[in-house]
Parts: C-alpha cells; structure tokens; sequence
C-alpha cells in the first residue's frame, strides 16, 4: 500500500476500497518489520500519525482535502517540528526538542500530509552514507551491506523500503540526489530560495535546500508544489511564482534540449553506469529530444571550493550548539574538579621546577581555560561527531586572520565562475544532464576512514549547490553489481518544471 | 601631572558610539523588546538561538539608519551586506552577532560640534548596522552568571568617527551631538544610563607636532556624559606620565571603573578576538534606491542647527537663547507648541526659560516627563498678557499648576490673584494711600520720582497682590501730578 502514489491512494479513499488509516497501519508493518536491519527511521509517532489519518480521511470524503492527502511521510531529523525531537542525528541535540514548526511542515499538515516520523541522517547533513549518525548507519534495502548514501540516507531508505510514500530530505552538496540515486528513488534539490530554509538546522546557509523524495516523478512534483513559495521568516526565499510541477509531469514535453558536458562523463565515472546513461539519452533523443555538448569548465574546482565556503558557514552555523541553552552540557561539576585539579598539578610542578622550565609551566597556567571556555569546550568535544568537528576545524581555519583572502575570498570568485558557467550553458539548453554519483553504493564501512575519497561522491552534484540551481535524480538502471543507479537533471533557476520534465520522460522509458 | 607634559603632547580621539534604535521590533526578530522587563520574556525561538531559526530584516532599520546618514552628511552605500562576527559568549546566543563589516550602510560623514570659543568638524567613518547581544549579570547569583536575554537581537547602529577629536571636552561635545542629532531624527532616546547609548573611546598621545599616532588602548564601560569625559581624561594622564617615566603604551581594552575612577586592563591585544567576519548568508543584501533615498531624505526633520537660525529669525530670541532651546528636541517641540496656542514668542520664550526648565533642573527630569501641557502654559501666559493677572501671580499659579489640572484661569481665581482692574475699587484704594502719606507725597511732587514703587506697593500690599499696578501707577501720577 506505501507503493502506491500520494493520488492513487487519495483515490481508493475517496472510492472506499481503502482507509487512509490501512495506508499508515501498512506503514507501521513496513517499519516494525525492517527498520531494526535498515534503520531509517529514528523516531515514530503512529497514534498521533493514525488520528491524522482519520482526520484526512474525513476530508477527503467530504471532499475538503488538501494537495498532500494520501501522502505517508517521513521527515529528514534535520528538521524542526514542534515537540518532537530533533537532534540532527547528533548526540548535541540528544533529548532537543523543537519548540516550533518549520515552514515545511506547517505546509504539508496544511496540505493533509500525515507524517509518521523522522528519518536517520549523517550528522548535520555532514556525509555521504549515514554512517556518520548517533543512531548508527541507516543500511541500503536493496542490499543491506551497502550504504544508503547520505546525508539524507533515512529519507531515501524509507520510500525505497516502500515505509512510506514520500519524505523530505535536505541537499547541501548532494545529499538528496546522491542517496536517491544509490537507493533507487526520485529525489529533488530544489534552487536556492525556492523552498524556505525555516526550520532546517542549518549547515551551510547559502547551500542548503530543502526537497523531496519519492516512488516517482509526480509524488516528488505533488511535494514541491506544496512547500515551495516565499516565506516571510526566510529573507532569502523567493517571490518567484510556484510553478505547477505535477500538471507538467502529467502532460511532459518531449523535444527538450539536453545540455551534455564533456567534464561530468570522464575519468572516475563507472562504466557501466556511463554506458548505460548514453542508452537512456539515445532512446530520449529517439523520442524527439535534441543532446548538445556542453561545457561546464570551471565544475571541476566544485569539489575544493564548496568544502571551504560550506565549512566556513557550519563553523559560524554550529557555533550555537555550547551547551549553554539547550542540547548536551558537559558535567559541570566534575569539569571543575578536573580544571581544580589541573591547576593544582600545575602549581606543584610550578614550585619544583626552577629557570627557563619554571617560567614556561607559569606562562601554562596563565593560558589555562576558564570556567567558561572548558565548559564550552568539552561540551562540544563530548557532543560532536568526528566529520562534524573536521569540518568546524576547516570553517574556522579557512575564516582566520590571514588566511580570508586566500582561501574564502578565492574560493567564493571561483563560485561565480561556475555559477557563470550554468548561466551561459543555460541559454543553449533546458536542461543538463549528468549521472547523479560516479559509482552505484559501496560498502558500509569502506570508506568512513577516507574522507576525500568521500568527499568525490558528490562530484557531480554538488555544483548544482554552488550556483543555487535545481537538480533531480531519477532512476536510470541496474548496475550487474545489482544496485540501483540515477540520471541527474539541472534546471536554471526556478526550472524546476523543466528538470521534473525531464525525469518523466526518463521514467516514462521502463 | 605637570602641565608641561600636557603641553608636550596631544591625546588623539576617536569615538564608537552605539544607538539602540526605537523601532517597534528587534532587529532580526518580529518580538519587541522593552526596557525593565522580566528577564528572558521579550524572546522569540531566535533571540534564543534556537536550532533551525533564520533572521529577518527589520526594515525600520534601515530606514533609521539611512536618516542617520543623511543627517551626519555621509554617503549612502547603494549596496551593503551583512556579516556574521564570530566569538563565543553566553549573553551571545547564536555564537556571531549580525553586524556588518566591510561594506557598512553609511560612510564618510561629518558634524560640526561648538565649543567655547572655536567650532570643530569631526569626521565620520562609517556608520552601521548591528544587533545586540543579550546581557550577563554577575552580581545576582553567587555561583552562577545569569543570562538575560531581551536586549538580544535588538538593533543598535554603531557610528564610528575619525580619531579627529583632541580633548576630552572635545569628545564630550561631540557626544552630545551625536545624542541630539539621534534624538531629533527619533530614532533612539539617546539614554546612556539605561543603555540605550554607549559609548566606546580610542585613545592615543603623541608629541605635540609628531603625525605618526601613538599606540591607542580602547576604553569601555563608560555609563554617562560625564564618564566618558572623566575616562578619557584619565587615560591621557596615564599615558603620558607612562612615557614621561620611560614606558610604554600596550596596545589593550580598558575599563572605565566609575567608583575609582580610573581605568584597568580588560584584555591585552593578544587576548583580542580573532572574529572571523564573513558575509551572513542569511540577509540578502540591502539594496537602497533613489527613490527610496529621496522618499526618507523628505522625511527628515529640521536639526538643532537650522532651528536655531529659524528661532532666532522667526522670534527674534538671542543665539544663545535659541541654543538653549534648540538643545533638546523634545524642549524645542514644547516651546513652538506653547508658541502656537499662546500667539506670543517673547512671553513663551520667558516662561519655558526660566519657569520650564527651573523646574526640570530642580526634578531632574525631561520635558517629557513635564506635567504642564503646552496648551495649559499658553493660557497662564493669555491671563498675564491680557493684564488678568501680575507676574508675581503668573509665578504663583505656575507652581500651582505643577500638581493642580485645573486651568490657570480657575485657579487664578480660587487663589484670589485676578488682578483688580476696578477704576471705582482702585480711586478709593489711591486716594486712601495718598491720604495715609503725606511725607511721600511731598517728596514725589518735589521730585522724587522713585517712590512711585512705593504707592504701587502701598496699593499692592492693601490689594493682597491684586490691584493692577499699571492703573495704580496712572492713577497715582494723574493725582499728584496734575
């Protein structure tokens, strides 16, 4: 029943061959059943999910539903919703929750979606498999040995787990493209500012969107139209006009132009997920679409310039988790006994000592942390993950006195050169098209000790970040390995009907 | 201190100077903020740095802040940003004030300040926008420093000017330009005690001719006019008398301890912040018009220095008057009110100086606080005008109406001070006197013109205060002299 997509469930309701309540007591199987082994989902709520079902199902009866009714979903732990925790898979934020909803989900439980509870992530949305989690590594239906990939990892899981039928998920350099693409399922990073940020734990603000997964192209369309649109509480949401995403989806346009660049089928590409993407792209052309090459040339500095600005920003966004407020706080009394006694070897030491050493154990116990800066530091030491304090370590390196120029300042020119690059290719082309990954998912564990060889498997998507453009992954094969592989579509800004276009018309190929 | 060092050398100024802006919300946050009240009540899951949170431009902001420009002869930047300053502080919930940095909304301005006997332009640098940090309090708890967050996320503009200022008086006139100039734009109350104005000074001293700047140390926690005065003149002192014994100055944040009033080291240049400043990348740029710039330019009042020139035109008062009066917006606002109900300058002109603001010096208030509306005022200086009461009465029924609402008239009345200008009461009244004096009547017609202070008094005194002296005196010259 969670297969079923957001209209043909609302359809049966209205029918009577279904209760919506059957669709989220499905869901709670599915769940009961293989999250222990997929581990997509962290927190669930069906009592309050089943009375919102009940609720929905009035409506649709009566035919006073909202654009989301038939939709079970699940929602990406990075997001906030009023009095559920949410802890962004961090053990900072064990036991935080929200004091509000985010603008998403105040949309979609105005639109009648139910949501039955939130799914696993790396931390922050810092990672490439969701291995990086409190709750330990969400597992890969379609193989649980392989990663889900990530950040957004639960998200993806849960719809191919068929737990749900649509969720959210948040994209700050691939992180829903990416598990979509390795989980076999459409996911959609909307442009920059087409869907406010409210709410979403921010990572890096100036990357970060929130977007859709989903079964299919409408589902994922259905999810944008509902939580796209400006937002007063986001300053950097758009006024741009919502565009209608499913009616395009319904009736979609064949003779596109398909941008092809040269740089995004090169060296480091599998290649069978390479050959079999230039099938897929030959049958759309049979159809009547036109393929011109293309070339992104700066896309190739993606990579290096987004893990500078990204991480400057989180190393400023994370600043707020000190332990002061909320979310963990070191021992406070037992950090005192240890700064006590800390102070007191040093005085001990101080007194036997005499000459250059004398003077060098007295300037150590000037330098020595106050109450303050210990508490803060150990609560961040014990609270923090290992990718989530390397990226904070880079942010604020990349941010010091004397270093701005170098790094930030460069990095941030060579952002409008790739976003230039999108700009001009997107007056020859309604869309571009790329694989989503370089590779189909691998194995948990493989390369949690290598991060730069973690960092390339958002090599094609995450410039899409960079130019705060908009990218969907959909379905494109079957690797002879057995695991899934997506086809990436990048639409200028605000085109978001022409990339969901262009998904359909993949989809549409089975 | 030796006044020979004093005149070795020259102490260079430069002021920060922060605004905490009357707009009806915080900076970045729909919730307002007010003085006094309860702790952590004027909050918002932002001003709490809560996870997920974004922050809005407050758009008074901008427009207070552009008025300021405009009114401090600066340039307005087209385009501006915001920019995150990084450092980590309890009273600091997000972990970065929004402030801005490279780009500020206003630059290169300047205001002409008086000081006895010269006037002095002092340049500005740059004015900009910025949020404020909640507040510690150290001394409530004996374990714990608590946090207050109310004032957190309430927007400050912070003028910076050049290091143009040389004396601690100088800084000191220019600070209360800075207040009057905020305070006739209405865009802060200009209240240093409460902290809605705060003031940071840099400090330097070098031999007199010498242009290269000494090493400057930066002075905080300087509470009122008069502090900011008192800091500086003590960290000049003790800088030069560092030097004359043979030291030298470090580069450091001092603080201004008003009980001893001295100053003592907060943290050594080393110690400083390393800020991290980069664009805040959840503020779009502020994008300021033409259009939008001639619309507020069209809205700027008139400051203190165009008054004065209009005062003194318009109501032929003295320049030292005007500038007395023009001082305070809000004394300014009352005295022209007093002047449209009550139709005369002159008469306006006097009561509001020497009634008005006696009683504001002896209260210590504001005219704000004033309890006397200027309509109220207007009539008691009608009853004078039109010869219903004498000033001795006009005093009297002043302090009268302090704590009575009753009109002046009314309470003219109940006090027994209408002056009498009864021809019939009065005749009898002179002839009495004339009577009761032939001494004095002697002596005034053989030329002893004084003593016409004399009769009026007889009559005044045999009148209880209500006899009109001008028709005494008429009456007392027609008689003795005809």
């Amino acid at each position: 029943m969670t297969t079923l997509s957001i209209a043909e469930v609302r359809a049966k309701v209205l029918s009577g061959e279904l209760k919506l309540r059957d669709v989220v007591e499905a869901s709670r199987q599915k769940i009961d059943a293989q999250n222990v082994e997929i581990n997509a989902f962290v927190y669930t709520d069906f009592e309050l999910a089943l009375k919102q079902a009940d609720e929905v199902q009035e409506k649709i009866m009566s035919g006073t539903a909202g654009k989301m009714a038939g939709a079970v979903m699940g929602i990406k732990d990075v997001i906030c919703e009023r009095e559920k925790p949410t802890t962004c898979a961090s053990d900072i934020l064990a036991g935080f929750e929200s004091v509000y909803d985010a603008t998403v989900i105040e949309r979609l439980k105005a639109e009648d979606a139910v949501i039955v509870g939130r799914l696993n992530m790396d931390e922050f949305a810092m990672g490439s498999t969701t291995e990086y989690s409190r709750y330990g590594a969400s597992k890969n239906p379609r193989n649980t040995r392989k990663v889900t990939g990530g950040s957004s990892g639960g998200s993806a899981a849960a719809i191919a787990a068929d737990m749900v039928n649509a969720s959210l998920g948040s994209d700050t350099g691939g992180s829903i493209r990416q598990p979509a693409s390795y989980c076999g399922v459409v996911g959609l990073k909307p442009t920059y500012g087409r869907v406010s940020r409210y709410g979403l734990v921010a990572y890096a603000s100036s990357f970060d969107s929130i977007g859709p997964f989903a079964h299919n192209v409408e589902d994922a369309a259905r999810v944008l139209e509902v939580i796209a649109g400006f937002d007063e509480m986001d300053n950097t949401s758009s006024r741009e006009p919502v565009g209608n995403y499913v009616e395009t989806v319904q009736n979609p346009t064949k003779n596109i132009r398909i941008g092809v660049p040269e740089e995004f089928f090169g060296e480091g590409l599998d290649p069978e997920i390479k050959e079999g993407i230039e099938a897929t792209l030959k049958k759309l052309e049979d159809d009547g679409a036109e393929l011109v090459p293309i070339h992104l040339p700066h896309t190739k500095y993606g990579i290096a310039t987004y893990y500078i600005l990204a991480t400057a920003e989180a190393s400023s966004n994370l600043a707020r988790f000190d332990g002061i407020r909320y979310g963990h706080r070191t021992d406070k009394d037992a950090m005192l006994d240890e700064l006590k006694a800390e102070e007191e070897d040093l005085k001990k030491a101080i007194k036997a000592a005499d000459g250059a050493e004398k003077k060098e154990l007295q300037a150590e116990l000037e330098r020595m942390d106050s109450a303050l800066v210990r508490l803060y530091k150990k609560s961040r030491t014990e609270g923090f993950g290992m990718e989530v304090k390397r990226r904070i370590m880079l942010g604020t390196y990349v941010l010091s006195a004397g270093y701005y120029d170098a790094y930030y300042g460069k990095a941030q020119r060579v952002r409008r050169l790739i976003k230039q690059d999108y700009t001009d290719a997107f007056k020859e082309v309604d869309v571009i098209v790329t694989p989503t990954a370089p590779t189909t998912a691998f194995d948990i564990g493989s390369e949690i000790d290598d991060p730069l060889q973690m960092y390339l498997n958002d090599v094609y998507t995450i410039s899409a970040n960079l130019a705060g453009i908009c990218g969907v992954s959909v379905p494109a094969g079957t690797h002879s390995n057995g695991m899934p592989y997506g086809i990436q579509f990048m639409g200028d800004t605000f085109q978001e009907s022409k990339i969901l276009n262009a998904a359909r018309l993949v989809e549409m190929l089975d | 201190m030796s006044t020979i060092a004093h005149e070795r050398f020259e102490a260079v100024i430069g002021l920060e100077v922060h605004a905490q802006l009357l707009t009806n919300s915080k900076a970045f946050a729909p919730v307002a903020s007010i003085y006094g009240e309860a702790p952590n009540t004027q909050v918002t899951p932002l001003c709490l740095g809560h996870p997920g949170t974004l922050p809005v431009v407050n758009e008074n902001l901008v427009r207070y802040i552009i008025k300021m420009g405009l009114a401090t002869n600066c340039g307005i930047a087209p385009k501006s940003i915001f920019a995150r300053k990084n450092y980590f502080y309890p009273d600091l919930p997000k972990g970065y004030q929004i402030s801005q940095f490279e780009t500020p909304i206003c630059h290169d301005g300047y205001v002409d300040i008086e000081l006895e006997g010269y006037n002095k332009r002092i340049g500005l640098t740059r004015i900009h926008m910025e949020e404020d940090a909640g507040k510690s309090i150290h001394d409530q708890d004996p374990y714990n420093t608590l946090v207050d967050l109310n004032r957190a996320g309430t927007p400050l503009i912070e003028i910076v000017s050049e290091p143009d200022l040389r004396t601690p008086q100088e800084a000191y006139a220019y600070l209360s330009k800075i207040k009057q100039i905020v305070q006739y734009l209405e865009v802060c109350d200009g209240n240093m005690e409460e902290g809605s104005l705060r003031c940071d000074a840099n400090v330097s001293v070098r031999p007199r001719g010498q242009e290269k700047l000494g090493t400057r140390t930066e002075l905080k926690n300087m509470n009122s006019f008069r502090n900011v005065e008192k800091a500086i003149e003590y960290e000049i002192y003790r800088q030069i008398e560092l030097i004359e014994s043979g030291g030298e100055v470090v580069q450091q944040t001092r603080l201004w301890d008003s009980n001893k009033m001295q100053t003592r080291i907060m943290r050594s240049k080393e110690e400083a912040h390393d800020y991290r400043y980069f664009p805040e990348p959840d503020l779009p740029p502020i994008i300021v018009t033409d259009e939008m710039l001639e619309e507020i330019r069209s809205e700027l009042p008139e400051l203190a220095d165009v008054r004065q020139k209009r005062f003194v035109a318009d109501y032929g008062m003295s320049e030292v008057d005007a500038v007395t009066i023009t001082e305070d917006r809000y004394l300014a606002d009352y005295f022209e009110s007093v002047v449209d109900y009550s139709g005369n300058a002159k008469a306006s002109l006097n009561v509001v100086l020497s009634e008005v603001l006696r009683i504001l010096n002896e209260k210590s208030i504001s005219i704000q606080e004033f309890s006397i509306t200027p309509q109220r005022l207007s009539e008691l200086i009608k009853l004078k005008e039109e010869d219903k009461i004498n000033s001795s009465a006009m005093q009297t029924i002043f302090n009268k109406m302090l704590e009575d609402e009753g009109s002046p008239e009314d309470l003219a009345k109940s006090m027994n001070l209408i002056q009498v200008s009864d021809s019939g009461f009065l005749e009898e009244l002179v002839d009495d006197i004339i009577a009761n004096n032939p001494d004095e009547v002697e002596r005034f017609k053989a030329g002893k013109k004084q003593l016409m202070g004399f009769f009026v008094g007889q009559a005044m005194k045999a009148s209880k205060g209500k006899a009109n002296p001008k028709m005494v005196t008429q009456m007392v010259t027609k008689k003795l002299e005809a």
